[in-house]
């Protein structure tokens, strides 16, 4: 039986997403073994912390292994707020091999997406992106790809976003196969440009980036309640966390991501209205996807404000990142789906 | 503004993360007591800061939703009507809050105003403080830089038969070029007899950022300006007809409130033909259209008739306007006699289409030349099928089996008053209808070339076959690709302001691009006197705004101007 360009390319999808399966669960593997290794070098802490008092040495032992160790009567080894990095009660985390699998497992399900987006483009003559099936299946080829670039250039490790990201696209393919699978078909008239390359191709980048912004922010916000637990002298669960950055590391992280995928945005917005003022004859008309696009915007230059205004930098500064990529999220799938406007290009 | 204890940083909103926190005990002396130039002053400063900035920006994006959530009067103008129609005890309510014209409403319009009467009172003084700063020298090298970013030390390097002292001035001296070398603006300076160069870079990150939010007020006054100057009007020409560009050859009009009509330049614009194709081969898409292109000339008053095309996406700029393809249809040829066999109508009438597969309505209004005035509202079939339920519909859009079917009205048609009324639409309350509906009468039908006698002995009405002499086969042999004119329905725009959009915006990337990664920095380097009359070089640094490359900038300035650290001191 021969098969056609566009049943190579949904098998590959299918594939894709069993690997992506597999990686997922590795990564959740890691993270789980992450919490063992936290939880085991407190236990480490409050044997040595204990040891120490007894005689009656300096605590300088535990300052280094971890601030849970405060509860140890006489140990006076919560961390300073200013000490960078290790300072807030870090554990180091040696090299899991599920978290090793689990990267192996991302890079060969990469391989199968863009074997899967690559037929789909030959399958319909042309680029991949041209209704939500398409742009559902490159859009998380792209999250993976800035995934795994991200992670080769970072100097931090941030292989423990993998669970996030594997995930979501695990996520977005499966409902875009089952929901949005449209058959390849020619292109109409007023998606045949150029702009549909560039605008639709950029905006993916920028939502790939802001994907990885947002899941460094939602961990920040939960490193900074732990960190804000420790520095009350709580005892804060040994958690995963206590492996990752600290939370102005993971602010900084995603700061940087957020700013490039902005910056994207941006052309993605004026490559929207260049094209508009070809096909419809405006360059702007408060078209419902116009509207959602200059809103995601402005949220994101609500971000960046917000990290230069004193009292928002932070958790605050955090949500907003959040609250952006829900949007980008929201004008993905309601908008297309339920709204009216001149964009209806999901093909469904 | 804020207290400038540091004349070379950019000038910020107090509340900016980098400016100096106010003394709080100084805040509240002037709070309580402030007069009415205080007030002012101080509602200014509110005004003007991050924080309400940041809160109209976030009250921006939450104001912009509801205009997605409910149809715009802008937009879709269809929409509302039909939400009225919808929700006829919600709608009023909406609208009396403007909820049917957000973007135009008082209150996105004051939000977006406020925040740019903010933006104002920020990039003013901002602008004046950062061309003083351009000026203004690298502020004096700190007294201690162990406290500062990338501090590191190394080895004075001095050679046999030099002092300490020559050789630390010839390090420095070198260190000022080399950093001079890298784009910094350098000072030298000596500090109790420790000679020092003080250097500062990236003064092009505020400028970027000044760029900026100047071009984003730009692009709203190029914007605002914008529809004051230009028009948009449309119109409907069939194949073989000529437009010309006076404000009466327009089916509709909008010009802006600057504009007049004396700004219209008159030339031709005439619709040679329009080709449209559709998908015939793909099963799951058979009769998607593929392309369109209106083949136009072009003639101004004097001058050469152009050869130009139209198509979607690639709109045709001409004459200082811009011509876009927007729509196109049928326009069948239809000829009514009176009984008298006197031809009292013959044109080529546009039909809306209704469907993808261009089952489209059109209206005939013959208001001379028979007993009474005779309305006809019809529909066309490019390729006609039957439903199961006998009604008839189009299945393909080509012109495969035309068919066009008539109801004739006779009456009044409520065109002589003076009320311009559509061309596209009948009312039949004044008429009365002879053929079709309840009247027992079967509509006419017609296929291409055909002609059917009207109801009452009134005529007859004929549908054209408009296949050109010149082809091999007509419709008489079934060949029906050319038995009938298309139209093509035509934007044209001239808006002065769009190339001052597309300057500003291109600003806004660039400027954008520049504050964001461009880091602004200051490098000091020092030769230092160690209590044991040891001379060491320090080097260290001081970000300005977001700089995640900073230490790694000293570090490999120090290893490039005195050579790598030998080993680890720690
Ligand atoms: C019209 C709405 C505004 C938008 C869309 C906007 C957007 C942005 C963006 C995208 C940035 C980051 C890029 C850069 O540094 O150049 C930025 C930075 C900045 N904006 Fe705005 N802005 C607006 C209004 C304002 C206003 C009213 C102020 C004054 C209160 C202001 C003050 C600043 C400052 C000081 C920075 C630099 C932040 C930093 O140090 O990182 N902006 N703005």
């Amino acid at each position: 039986m021969q098969l056609t360009l566009d049943e190579i390319s949904i098998l590959c999808v299918y594939s894709a997403m069993v690997v992506y399966a597999i990686a997922f669960i590795a990564f959740s593997i890691d993270l789980a073994k992450r919490s063992a290794a936290a939880t085991a070098a407190t236990d480490a802490a409050l044997v040595e912390a204990k040891q120490a008092v007894a005689v009656g040495a300096a605590s300088d032992a535990t300052a280094g292994t971890g601030s849970t160790a405060t509860a140890a009567p006489g140990a006076s080894a919560r961390p300073s707020k200013t000490a960078a990095g290790t300072g807030t009660g870090a554990v180091a985390y040696g090299r899991s091999p599920s978290l090793r699998v689990g990267v192996a497992m991302t890079v060969l399900a990469w391989l199968l997406h863009l074997t899967a987006d690559v037929t789909r483009g030959f399958a319909a003559g042309r680029v991949p992106w041209a209704n939500m099936y398409e742009f559902a299946l490159t859009g998380t080829l792209i999250i993976t790809t800035v995934f795994l670039v991200v992670i080769v250039i970072s100097k931090h490790d941030l292989r423990f976003l993998g669970t996030f990201v594997t995930g979501l696209v695990l996520v977005l393919l499966g409902v875009a196969a089952l929901n949005f699978y449209v058959s390849p078909i020619p292109l109409p008239p007023a998606l045949q440009s150029v702009w549909l390359v560039i605008h639709v191709f950029v905006a993916s980048a920028s939502v790939g980036l802001f994907a990885l912004g947002f899941a460094l922010s939602v961990v920040q916000l939960m490193q900074s309640r732990r960190e804000a637990l420790l520095d009350t002298a709580k005892a804060a669960k040994a958690t995963f966390l206590a492996t990752l950055p600290d939370s102005v590391t993971l602010e900084n992280l995603a700061y940087r991501v957020n700013i490039i995928g902005f910056i994207m945005w941006t052309f993605t917005l004026m490559a929207g209205s260049i094209w508009a003022e070809k096909a419809w004859g405006r360059y702007w008309g408060w078209d419902t996807k116009e509207v959602w696009t200059f809103i995601i915007w402005v949220v994101y230059a609500g971000y960046i404000h917000a990290r230069a205004t004193r009292g928002w930098r932070g958790s605050r500064s955090a949500w907003l990142a959040i609250i952006g990529f829900s949007a980008v999220l929201f004008n993905f799938t309601v908008v297309n789906l339920f709204f009216k406007g001149l964009h209806a290009y999901s093909g469904l | 503004m804020s207290p400038q204890s540091d004349p070379g940083a950019p000038s910020r909103p107090a509340d900016h993360i980098d400016s100096v926190e106010p003394d709080a005990a100084e805040a509240s002396v002037t709070g309580p007591k402030l007069g009415f130039v205080g007030w002012v002053r101080f509602g200014w400063r509110q005004l003007t800061s991050m924080r309400t900035a940041l809160l109209l920006l976030l009250l921006l994006a939450i104001a912009a939703v509801p205009g997605s959530l409910v149809p715009q009067r802008s937009s879709d103008p269809n929409g509302v009507t039909q939400y009225f129609d919808d929700n006829p005890r919600l709608a009023p309510i909406l609208d009396s809050v403007q909820m049917f014209d957000v973007y135009t409403s008082a209150w996105f319009s004051a939000i977006y105003l406020l925040l740019f009467v903010s933006l104002i009172g920020c990039i003013i003084p901002r602008t004046k403080h950062h061309f003083e700063a351009l000026r203004a020298r690298p502020p004096r090298t700190p007294v201690r830089l162990s406290r500062l970013a990338g501090f590191t030390e190394r080895e004075l390097p001095v050679s046999t038969g030099s002092t300490s002292d020559a050789a630390a001035e010839a390090s420095i001296d070198a260190a000022s070029k080399q950093l001079r070398q890298a784009g910094y603006r350098v000072e030298r300076y000596a500090l109790r007899g420790e000679p020092s160069v003080s250097a500062e870079r990236g003064y092009l990150r505020e400028t970027g950022n000044l760029v900026f939010h100047t071009a984003l007020l730009g692009v709203l006054v190029a914007v605002g300006f914008g529809g004051g100057f230009g028009f948009s009007g449309q119109r409907v020409i069939v194949e073989g007809q000529t437009f010309v560009n006076t404000l009466a050859a327009f089916d509709s009009f909008n010009p802006g409130r600057f504009f007049n009509d004396t700004r219209l330049t008159p030339y031709r614009l005439s619709l040679e033909n329009l080709d449209a194709v559709y998908e015939t081969r793909n099963q799951d898409a058979i009769g998607q259209p593929i392309d369109f292109t209106a083949h136009v000339t072009v003639q101004g008053q004097q001058g050469e008739a152009e050869e130009r095309t139209v198509k979607v996406n690639e709109p045709l700029y001409t004459h200082g306007t811009d011509v876009y393809l927007l729509g196109n249809g049928y326009a069948p040829t239809i000829t009514v006699k009176n009984a008298a066999g006197e031809v009292v109508f013959t044109d080529a009438v546009p039909f809306l289409p209704q469907d993808a597969n261009l089952t489209s309505i059109g209206v005939v209004k013959v208001p001379d030349g028979m007993p009474e005035q005779l309305g006809m509202v019809g529909f066309f079939y490019p390729t006609q099928s039957e439903l199961t339920t006998g009604a008839y519909t189009s299945s393909y859009p080509d012109l495969i089996l035309p068919v066009l079917t008539l109801n004739v009205y006779e009456g009044d048609l409520g065109i002589d008053e003076g009320t311009p009324t559509s061309v596209y639409t009948l009312d039949p309350s004044t008429m009365e209808q002879l053929t079709g509906g309840d009247t027992g009468v079967d509509s006419i039908e017609l296929k291409p070339g055909e002609t059917a006698e009207l109801p009452n002995g009134l005529g007859t009405v004929t549908f054209d076959d408009a296949t050109p002499e010149s082809s091999s086969t007509d419709a008489a042999d079934g060949d029906y690709s050319q038995s009938v004119p298309r139209f093509a329905s035509f934007d044209i725009h001239h808006d002065p302001t769009q190339i001052w959009v597309l300057i500003f915006a291109a600003l806004i990337l660039g400027g954008l691009l520049v504050s964001l990664f461009v880091p602004r920095r200051r490098m000091w380097v020092k030769a230092v006197t160690k209590p044991d009359g040891r001379v060491v070089l320090e080097y260290a640094a001081l970000a300005r705004g977001e700089d995640p490359g900073l230490e790694e900038a000293v570090t490999s300035f120090a290893d490039k101007h005195a050579g790598p650290r030998p080993s680890p001191v720690e």
